[in-house]
């Protein structure tokens, strides 16, 4: 990769640029069938050891199938699944070295907390003094030292999102699978558990694979993401990788907010693509880095320039070379979020783009407002050219 | 609140009448003093005292509730199992056939099947007696045993199973610790009504009975044709009795058990 760097990383930590790493989890064209629907369509994936992995995508998209798998409740109809070197094919789930966390939390309703939690370690048969001490172990991790005696329906969702999070680490699995964890709290206690997860994940070294529909989720917690739709990957990649540098529409489109300019290729050579956008009514110019500049990009073919709102600038006075990365428009809309404006513009050319705004200051001279003429432009290298 | 109408209060008490004044009039000439069935002789409990002399009677009891408590016990076991098979197993090969035939007798005319029975027993030369009752009463209350645990299965959380699993308990293990625990007032309301079928079945038992194993019922009835004596009514009203509570405990067990279930979704629903 080039010296420039993508976004905060947390520490160096980058296992899946290193072709001498081995996988923990190593899936190969896995397909899983049910009847004539194809929920998981030959993927394969590798996921190394210590990784917080998450796998992102609408409902439907097979995401859940494939933690199923990984867990063993479903077996693939084709491909195969290794942890830690050993073909899982013909494991049952009891016998797996993962364990799950479940969406619905599948608390044991007739036992209480303590013995939720030690139930798997009396499953590995453990002396008990040992099974007593790793239980208040894990509910000192959970802070749930005061509850062990209660019943599950004797808590409140955030505590029981808790117990079953100590339920399924109590054993030390090499990989926890977290099927959509935090989808029943509410907002406030879903950020701050996030952060809660990914302190919990670095402090036991465990490899977390994560199964979420929240993009946000997604993003903040984990390594790497591979955003899933109609049972496959459409992108592998780190949080900050995803954000800038999508490598179709699809994914720009469903992580975050983006404007996508449609032109016409007209010129491109190395480092530099030229786009000419009727919608826009303007030249487009952009910087290509490393990771899309291998793509073929053939003159008059049809592509995208995908620029982020906040990457785009609104002004009321003309720039220096209007003819370049500029966009005329009306403002039609103003969305006021508190710490963003988010301004929609109907362009001369006929579509709308947005641009988003941090309100730094609380009082403005001369605000932009409802049917304003604005420009909107943007660097050479804030967007990036798609073709997919 | 709806008005309590001279036609509503006209029609339940017409309607309870007919339900139950028959057997409020059984329970109250079996305190009756005199001899003679239909003539009251003032109030007396010496008809629930003679039922404890006879022997006869005390004879059908006692094994008509060893004939309910062994097919009750049994029928649960199968009729449990027939209910996970059923609400577990997805669609096995037959799925359609063993459905239909595990509720069949629940429609099936009493004498149908004790007469089916009864040739069944001729036919494999069985010595007809106490364990022909007892098999052909399992037959007959299996049925209602599923229908029971199979509602309460159809509303059982999977994924509670599936954790057990993930965190290494295995199948056979996990139907002891989790699923068992779960679903037991099911499969104790079903014993319940097991017992309750078994204990006041008549046609079923004459049919497949034979020497030396008499039951309740068919004692009764066979007291009844010589004429019907005070202690008959004795012994009817503590049958009812008995059936009374059994019914009372089980609809309250699943009564119990709705509102948890209630309670929990409504707990599920309102906290974060």
């Amino acid at each position: 990769m080039s010296a420039k760097t993508l976004g905060p990383v947390r520490r160096k930590f980058a296992p899946w640029d290193d072709t001498s790493a081995v996988p923990l989890i190593s899936i190969k064209n896995v397909s899983k069938q049910f009847g004539s629907f194809t929920a998981v369509d030959n993927v394969s994936l590798d996921i190394y050891e210590r990784e917080f992995f998450a796998l992102l995508g609408p409902s439907g998209c097979g995401k859940t199938t494939l933690m199923r798998m990984l867990a063993g409740f479903e077996t693939p109809t084709s491909g195969s699944i290794m942890i830690g070197g050993e073909d899982l094919a013909n494991t049952p789930p009891h016998k797996r070295p993962v364990n799950m966390m479940f969406q619905s939390y599948a608390l044991f309703p007739h036992m209480t907390v303590e013995k939720n939690i030690a139930f798997g370690l009396e499953m590995d048969k453990l002396p008990k003094g040992e099974i007593a001490s790793r239980v208040e172990e894990m509910l000192k991790l959970v802070k749930l030292e005061s509850f062990a005696k209660r019943k599950p329906h004797q808590l409140s969702g955030g505590q029981r999102q808790r117990v079953a999070l100590a339920r399924s680490i109590a054993k030390r699995p090499k990989v926890l699978l977290l099927d959509e964890p935090l989808g029943a709290l509410d907002k406030k206690l879903r950020e701050e558990t996030q952060f809660e997860l990914l302190d919990l994940q670095m402090a036991l070294g465990m490899t977390f694979v994560i199964v979420t529909h929240d993009q946000d989720e997604a993003m903040t917690m984990a390594d790497r993401i591979a955003v899933m739709n109609h049972g496959k990957f459409v992108q592998i990649s780190p949080p900050a990788e995803l954000y800038e540098q999508p490598t179709s529409k699809y994914v720009a489109d469903f992580i975050g907010d983006i404007n996508l300019l449609e032109g016409r290729v007209e010129k491109s050579e190395r480092g530099r693509t030229i786009l000419d956008s009727e919608m826009t009514g303007t030249r487009i110019e952009t910087v290509t880095d490393s990771s899309t500049g291998g793509s073929a990009i053939g003159m008059g073919d049809k592509a995208w320039y995908a620029v982020r709102p906040e990457k785009v600038s609104i002004s009321l006075l003309p720039p220096n070379d209007p003819g370049v990365n500029t966009a005329i428009g009306t403002v039609w809309d103003i969305g006021y979020v508190g710490d963003i404006s988010v301004y929609h513009v109907r362009l001369e050319g006929g579509g709308t783009m947005r641009a988003s705004i941090a309100n730094t200051r609380r009082v403005v001279e001369r605000p932009i407002t409802w049917e304003d003429k604005v420009f909107l432009t943007w660097a050479p290298d804030s967007g990036i050219v798609l073709t997919r | 609140m709806r008005r309590f109408s001279l036609f509503n209060a006209v029609s339940l008490t017409l309607g309870f009448a007919f339900l139950y004044l028959p057997i409020v009039l059984l329970v109250i000439y079996s305190f009756n003093a005199g001899r003679s069935v239909a003539v009251w002789g003032g109030w007396s409990t010496q008809w629930y005292g003679s039922v404890f002399k006879n022997g006869q009677l005390l004879d059908a009891a006692w094994i008509t509730l060893q004939v309910g408590f062994l097919s009750a016990s049994v029928a649960t076991v199968l009729g449990t199992m027939a209910a996970i098979a059923l609400a577990r197993h997805g669609s096995f090969v037959g799925r359609t056939v063993f459905s239909g035939m595990v509720y069949a007798p629940l429609v099936m005319p009493e004498v149908i099947t004790g007469l089916s029975m009864l040739l069944l027993f001729v036919s494999i030369n069985v010595d007809r007696g106490f364990w022909t009752i007892v098999l052909a009463h399992i037959t007959f209350t299996m049925c209602f045993v599923a229908v029971v645990v199979q509602s309460r299965l159809a509303s059982f959380d999977r994924s509670i199973e599936e954790a057990a699993l993930d965190l290494g308990c295995t199948p056979f293990m996990t139907f002891f610790r989790i699923t068992l625990p779960l679903i037991l007032p099911a499969v104790i309301s079903g014993w319940l009504l097991a017992f309750t079928l078994s204990l006041d079945d008549f046609v079923i038992a004459s049919f497949t009975t034979g020497p030396g194993a008499t039951t309740l019922p068919m004692k009764i009835y066979s007291d009844v044709r010589l004429g019907v004596k005070p202690e008959i009514n004795a012994v009817c009203s503590m049958m009812i009795a008995v059936v009374t509570v059994i019914v009372i405990i089980s609809s309250i067990m699943t009564k119990r058990q709705e509102v948890e279930r209630e309670r929990a979704e409504r707990m599920a629903a309102t906290t974060p």
